[in-house]
C-alpha cells in the first residue's frame, strides 16, 4: 500500500463547495496525508525542508488546486519554485522525486467542452497544465493525466458527491497499486480511466 | 550576633512565610497579612514578641526608608515636574483640609494649639507603604485613583521636611526644648537657624547625588563585583539616612531625594534590583512590628475612646479625601479607592509623634494613644479596601456586570474572552470585532470598564485573577481566554487560576520580553505572544529596506527570523535552567543577549531561498 499526499492550494477553501466534498470524501483514509499549503503558510513563507521531508515520505504526490486563470493559485507556484530544487529534485544529485507519481487534480468553473481548440477557453486542459507535466519529467517523476471536475458553478449537490465517490475510488486504486500505467496514461483525464473501469460508470 | 537576634529574626520571618500565604489565599493582599502575623504574635495573644517590638518597628522602619529611595528611583525629575499640579492641588487640598477639621476638633477636646496643630499635621499623614502596595497587587497603580492616591501620598512625604522643620519653630515661640533633642548636632540652635540647616541638608543631597554618587558607582561598576555593588547601594541609603537624622530630617525624605537624583543615572536599574528585595523583607518587618505594637491593653482599658478616635479619623480622612477626590473629578469607583485607601494614619505619623513627643507639646499617654490609633487605622484600611471591592463598588459603583436585557442566552456568542483591556488587549478585541467576533472584555479600571460598556462592549469589572469574577464572564463556556495584563504577575495568577477551575479554556498569554516569556514556558504555557518581536523586527526590515534591500528579500528575512526566533525561544528556555542560577535580572537580560547574538551569527534566517538566486 503506497501512501498520499495532497498538496492542497486555495487561498479561500472555507467557501468552495467543490473541494470542500473532494477532501472530505478522502479525509479519513490512513494512506492519504492531506497538506493544506495556505493553511501552513499563510504569510507565504514556506517551509523548504520540511516540504522536502513530507515528498521523500510519500509515494504519490497530488497537486490539489483550483484552475484560476488558466493555471495554479499563487502559493502552489511559490512551491514549486522553492521545494523542486536543483541539486536535489532535478540535476546534479537531484534524485528524490526519482519515479515518484505526480498528478493535478483540481477544479475548473468552464465545462469541459470550452477546453477545446476554438471553444470557449481555447486550448485543452492538458495543454494548459503543460508547465506542470513537464517540471514533473524534469524531476524525473512519473506524470499521470490529471484528474478534473469541471463546471463546479453547475454541478448538483448529487453530482459532487458522485466525484468526491471517484476521487476517493482513485486515491484507494493508486495507493494498492493495481493499476497499469500505459493503460491510465491512454486516456486524457483520470477521470475517464476510473470509468472506464467501474461497471456502467456508476459510483456507489 | 546573639541568640535573642536569630531567635527574633526566626519569628519575624516564620510569621511572613505562615500569614502572607494565608491573607493571599483568601484573597486579602500581602499588607494584611504582614499586620494580622504582627497582631498575633504580639504581646496581647502569643507573646512571641514583647516591647522590643518598638525597636524592631525602628528598624524596620528602614523598609520605608528603603521604600522612597525606590519611589525617588522611579521618578525622573522631568515627571515628577510633569505631575506638579496634580500633586500640589490635590495634596495641598487633603493636607490643609485634614489638618484644619483635626486641629479645631482637638482644640474644642482640651488640647493646647500647639499640640493640636502638631497631632492634625501628623493625623493627616496617609500610609505610603501600605497603598502603594495594595494599589500594585490590585494593579490599580496606573488607574486614575493610582495616580491620584500618589500625587497625595507624594505630596505628604514630601510636606514632612517643612513639618519636621517649622515644629520647632512653633514650640521655640512658647516652650522649652527637650533636653535629650540635642542628640542632633543641631539640637542646641535657635529655631531659624535649624530651619536653614535642614533646608542646608535637602541642597547636600541634591548637589551629592549628582555630583558624588554618580562617579562613586562609576568606580564601584568599574570592579566588576556583583555584591560590592549591593554594598555601594546600601551604602548610598545607610549614609543618605544617617546624614539626615544628624540634620535632625526625616531619613525617608533624604533617600527620596537621593532616588529622584539618581533616577537619570545609567545605575537606575541595578540599584533598583539591588535594593529591592532589602526592601521587600524589611517592609514586611515593618507591617508585622506596626501589627505587634498595637496595644491591646489601652483598647481594653479605653474601648469607646479608642473606637471613637479611631473611626473619627478614619471619617474625617475619608470626607476631606472624597472631596479633593471630586473635585480632582475622580469617577465614583476611582474616588471611592481614592477615598478608603488613603484614609488610614501613615508610617511616617509614627515618626512625627515620636518628634513631637520630644518637643514635649504631647504628653506620654496621648502619644501612646496617637501611636495606637495610627496602628489600627492602618490595620484597618486593607479590610476597609476589602469590603469596598466585595460590597460597595459592585452594589453602587460601576457593576461587576451588566445584567443582559435580552432573555437568549449569550453563551455561545462569546467565545473569546480577554482580561485586560489597555492598549495591547483592546487591540486585539478590536480587530476581533471587525472580523465578527464577540469578545467579553475583563477589566479593573472602572473609567475605562464605563467607557466600554457605552460603546456596547460586554464587559467585567474587577479582579480578573478572582474565579467568581471568571464564572459570571462565563469562563465555564468560553473556548479562549487573552491574558493581555500589564503586570507579568497577574497575567501568571490568572493563567494559574483559569488551568485549575476552567480546564476548558485554551490560553493566550501576552508576554512584555523574553524574561517573560520564560516564566510562561517554565509554567507550561504554549500561545505566548512576545510584544517585543514582532514590532521589533519591522522596524528592522524597514531600515533594511531605506538601506536599499529588496523589499520582498527583507520581509521574507523578517519572517524567517521571528521563526527563527520563536524556536530559539523554546530552546533557550530549557537550556535557561543549567546557567548559574544566581545571574539574575539585568544580568540575566544580557546573558541572554549575548547567547542570541553569539547564535544569530551562525544562522542565516534566509539562506532557504536558493531557487531563486539561479540566473535566469
Amino acid at each position: 500500500m503506497e501512501n498520499i499526499l495532497i498538496i492542497f492550494s486555495h487561498p479561500r477553501f472555507e467557501k468552495s463547495r467543490a473541494n470542500k466534498v473532494l477532501l472530505g470524501s478522502i479525509d479519513d483514509m490512513a494512506q492519504v496525508t492531506i497538506h493544506d499549503l495556505y493553511e501552513e503558510y499563510p504569510d507565504f513563507n514556506i517551509d523548504t525542508e520540511l516540504e522536502k521531508s513530507l515528498l521523500i515520505e510519500h509515494k504519490i504526490i497530488v497537486w490539489h488546486h483550483p484552475f484560476y486563470m488558466y493555471g495554479v493559485p499563487a502559493l502552489f507556484k511559490q512551491w514549486v519554485d522553492l521545494v523542486l530544487e536543483f541539486g536535489w529534485a532535478h540535476g546534479y544529485g537531484g534524485d528524490n522525486l526519482k519515479d515518484k507519481l505526480v498528478f493535478n487534480a483540481l477544479t475548473a468553473g468552464g465545462t469541459r467542452d470550452t477546453y477545446v481548440h476554438g471553444g470557449h477557453n481555447g486550448f485543452t486542459v492538458r495543454e494548459f497544465l503543460a508547465p506542470f507535466e513537464q517540471t514533473a519529467l524534469f524531476c524525473k517523476m512519473i506524470y499521470l493525466p490529471p484528474f478534473v471536475v469541471h463546471g463546479t458553478h453547475l454541478l448538483t449537490d448529487k453530482e459532487l458527491k458522485n466525484y468526491g465517490g471517484l476521487y476517493r475510488l482513485l486515491c484507494e486504486r493508486l495507493s494498492q497499486g493495481t493499476y497499469n500505467l500505459n493503460e491510465i496514461c491512454r486516456h486524457e483525464y483520470l477521470n475517464d480511466w476510473l470509468l472506464s473501469n467501474t461497471n456502467n460508470g456508476v459510483i456507489s | 550576633m546573639n541568640a535573642g537576634f536569630l531567635h527574633d529574626a526566626l519569628i519575624y520571618l516564620a510569621t511572613a512565610i505562615i500569614f502572607v500565604p494565608i491573607a493571599k489565599k483568601l484573597g486579602m493582599g500581602s499588607v494584611l497579612g504582614y499586620l494580622l502575623g504582627g497582631i498575633i504574635i504580639g504581646p496581647f495573644f502569643l507573646g512571641f514578641v514583647g516591647e522590643e517590638g518598638k525597636d524592631i518597628m525602628h528598624f524596620a522602619e528602614f523598609g520605608v526608608v528603603m521604600m522612597l529611595f525606590l519611589i525617588g528611583l522611579e521618578l525622573e525629575p522631568t515627571n515628577l515636574w510633569r505631575m506638579r499640579k496634580l500633586i500640589v492641588g490635590t495634596g495641598a487640598l487633603q493636607l490643609g483640609g485634614t489638618t484644619l477639621i483635626f486641629f479645631v476638633a482637638l482644640i474644642a477636646a482640651g488640647f493646647s494649639w500647639q499640640a493640636a496643630l502638631a497631632s492634625g499635621l501628623a493625623l493627616s499623614m496617609s500610609s505610603t507603604a501600605i497603598v502603594l502596595q495594595t494599589l500594585k497587587e490590585k494593579g490599580l497603580a496606573k488607574a486614575e485613583s493610582g495616580k491620584s492616591s500618589f500625587a497625595v501620598l507624594l505630596f505628604q512625604d514630601i510636606s514632612v521636611i517643612p513639618i519636621l522643620a517649622l515644629l520647632p519653630l512653633i514650640i521655640g515661640s512658647s516652650l522649652q526644648i527637650h533636653s535629650d533633642n540635642s542628640a542632633t548636632f543641631i539640637g542646641g540652635l535657635p529655631g531659624w537657624r535649624q530651619t536653614l540647616t535642614l533646608l542646608g541638608s535637602v541642597v547636600v543631597v541634591i548637589l551629592g547625588g549628582r555630583f558624588l554618587i554618580v562617579p562613586f558607582l562609576r568606580f564601584v561598576a568599574s570592579i566588576r563585583l556583583r555584591e560590592l555593588f549591593t554594598a555601594a547601594a546600601l551604602f548610598i541609603v545607610i549614609a543618605t539616612a544617617d546624614l539626615m537624622t544628624m540634620a535632625g530630617l526625616s531619613p525617608a525624605l533624604g533617600t527620596f531625594l537621593a532616588g529622584v537624583v539618581l533616577a537619570n543615572s545609567e545605575f537606575r536599574h541595578e540599584l533598583e534590583s539591588d535594593i529591592e528585595p532589602f526592601k521587600g523583607v524589611l517592609l514586611g518587618l515593618f507591617f508585622i512590628a506596626v501589627g505587634a505594637s498595637i496595644n491591646f491593653r489601652l483598647i481594653i482599658d479605653n474601648p469607646l475612646l479608642v473606637i471613637v478616635f479611631v473611626s473619627g479619623v478614619i471619617i474625617v480622612k475619608a470626607f476631606v479625601l472624597n472631596i479633593v477626590g471630586r473635585m480632582a473629578r475622580l469617577s465614583f469607583n476611582q474616588n471611592a479607592i481614592f477615598t478608603l485607601s488613603l484614609s488610614q494614619v501613615g508610617e511616617f505619623a509614627f515618626v512625627l509623634f515620636a518628634f513631637i513627643s520630644k518637643l514635649g507639646i504631647l504628653s506620654d499617654y496621648w502619644t501612646d494613644v496617637m501611636m495606637g490609633v495610627t496602628a489600627i487605622s492602618m490595620t484597618i484600611t486593607p479590610l476597609l479596601i476589602l469590603l469596598n471591592e466585595r460590597f460597595v463598588l459592585p452594589n453602587f459603583g460601576t457593576k461587576e456586570s451588566v445584567v443582559e436585557k435580552e432573555a437568549e442566552d449569550i453563551r455561545g456568542e462569546y467565545p473569546v474572552i480577554i482580561a485586560g483591556f489597555g492598549h495591547f488587549g483592546s487591540t486585539i478585541g478590536r480587530f476581533l470585532r471587525a472580523n465578527g467576533v464577540n469578545t467579553t472584555i475583563l477589566d479593573n479600571d472602572s473609567d475605562r470598564v464605563d467607557l466600554l460598556r457605552k460603546m456596547g462592549f460586554k464587559v467585567f469589572y474587577g479582579d480578573a485573577t478572582r474565579t467568581d469574577i471568571l464564572k459570571s464572564a462565563g469562563a465555564e463556556h468560553a473556548k479562549i481566554l487573552i491574558a493581555a495584563i500589564d503586570s507579568p504577575e497577574i497575567n501568571m495568577d490568572l493563567i494559574k487560576k483559569t488551568r485549575e477551575h476552567f480546564p476548558n479554556l485554551s490560553i493566550m498569554v501576552r508576554a512584555r520580553n523574553r524574561i517573560d516569556a520564560y516564566e510562561l514556558i517554565d509554567a507550561g504555557v504554549q500561545n505566548i505572544y512576545r510584544e517585543s518581536l514582532e514590532t521589533s523586527v519591522r522596524i528592522g526590515v524597514d531600515v533594511l529596506v531605506k538601506l536599499g534591500f529588496r523589499r520582498y528579500s527583507a520581509t521574507r528575512a523578517g519572517q524567517n527570523f521571528v521563526k527563527y526566533d520563536e524556536a530559539a525561544l523554546s530552546k533557550l528556555a530549557a537550556h535557561r535552567h543549567d546557567q548559574d542560577l544566581y545571574i539574575f535580572n539585568v544580568r540575566e537580560q544580557i546573558a541572554i543577549q549575548e547567547e542570541l547574538l553569539t547564535n544569530d551569527r551562525g544562522v542565516n534566517p534566509t539562506s532557504h531561498d536558493h531557487a531563486w538566486e539561479r540566473d535566469s
